[in-house]
């Protein structure tokens, strides 16, 4: 079971909830050991157990969340944390590591789960887990072109979450930020 | 060779390792010669490791491996095998 980690965390981020993210996996080792012989031996192991626990949160769980699993994520302009922070990385810090510190690891979550469910899971299987379109597209039941706008979408929705938090907390004042020269042409 | 704005338009597609080789090519050309673009591919790329290692660090429950592995040695089917 050492995917067990994994399916957890990922788990967590689908149900936002402790208990349910432990059923959930529980459930998702159930069904892969009970259909384990359509488990066709050189595929990947790591998918496939992917793939059977999002087909299960999405008919089990989802009828169960409150919030409205569509909601209008409004409309956020490209590169829109870029524009914003892209200039943060200094000589002695890099972006990546700026960015480690700017944003706790619960603001980074909240950022995701607060994405209605259409976006949070592609995110979530892209971004976190690294799937590729196809397999996202398969795991969702979704078409491949429907995986790439819910991507899009979300991500900005879901990094305009991420400087709103930082706002938040005062690291980044409103407005005094240098804003990035954007690329524009050619 | 890509502009600027084809460029960042192809930003998802590429970080997401899904670009045609044709276009791969075009992407790579044009950020060699490009720092703005190569900026903007490279805080996307850190913005995205970032946000992996933050949402994938949670710790399992203890007793959850061992719940499971108790359901394997159990008859949860009702096919009076183990399993």
């Amino acid at each position: 079971m050492q995917y067990a980690p994994q399916l957890y965390s990922a788990a967590l981020r689908m149900t936002r909830s402790a208990s349910d993210a432990e059923d959930l996996v529980q459930e998702t080792y159930l069904r892969a050991y009970r259909s384990f012989a359509g488990f066709e031996e050189g595929t990947n192991l790591r998918a496939w157990l992917f793939r059977i626990m999002t087909n299960q949160y999405i008919n089990t769980y989802r009828a169960k969340q409150r919030r409205p699993t569509e909601t209008d994520l409004g409309d956020v302009e490209d590169l829109y944390l870029y524009r914003r922070l892209g200039n943060l990385g200094t000589l002695s810090n890099s972006a990546e590591d700026t960015l480690m510190e700017l944003f706790t690891d619960d603001e980074v979550k909240t950022a995701l789960e607060e994405l209605p469910e259409a976006f949070r899971i592609p995110v979530l299987l892209a971004d976190v887990e690294g799937f590729s379109y196809k397999e996202i597209a398969e795991m969702t039941d979704v078409p491949i072109g429907t995986v790439m706008s819910r991507l899009h979408r979300g991500r900005k929705a879901m990094h305009k979450k991420l400087y709103d938090f930082a706002e938040q907390r005062g690291l980044i004042v409103a407005g005094d930020d240098e804003t990035m020269k954007a690329p524009t042409n050619g | 060779m890509a502009d600027c704005n084809e460029t960042i338009r192809e930003l998802e597609v590429f970080l997401d390792g899904e670009l045609s080789e044709d276009s791969l090519h075009a992407i790579h050309s044009h950020l060699q010669g490009c720092p703005d673009c190569l900026q903007a591919f490279d805080f996307h790329a850190e913005l995205r490791t970032v946000i992996a290692a933050k949402c994938r660090n949670d710790e399992m429950p203890a007793g959850l491996l061992s719940r499971i592995e108790q359901c394997f040695n159990e008859d949860f089917d009702g096919d009076g095998q183990i399993g």
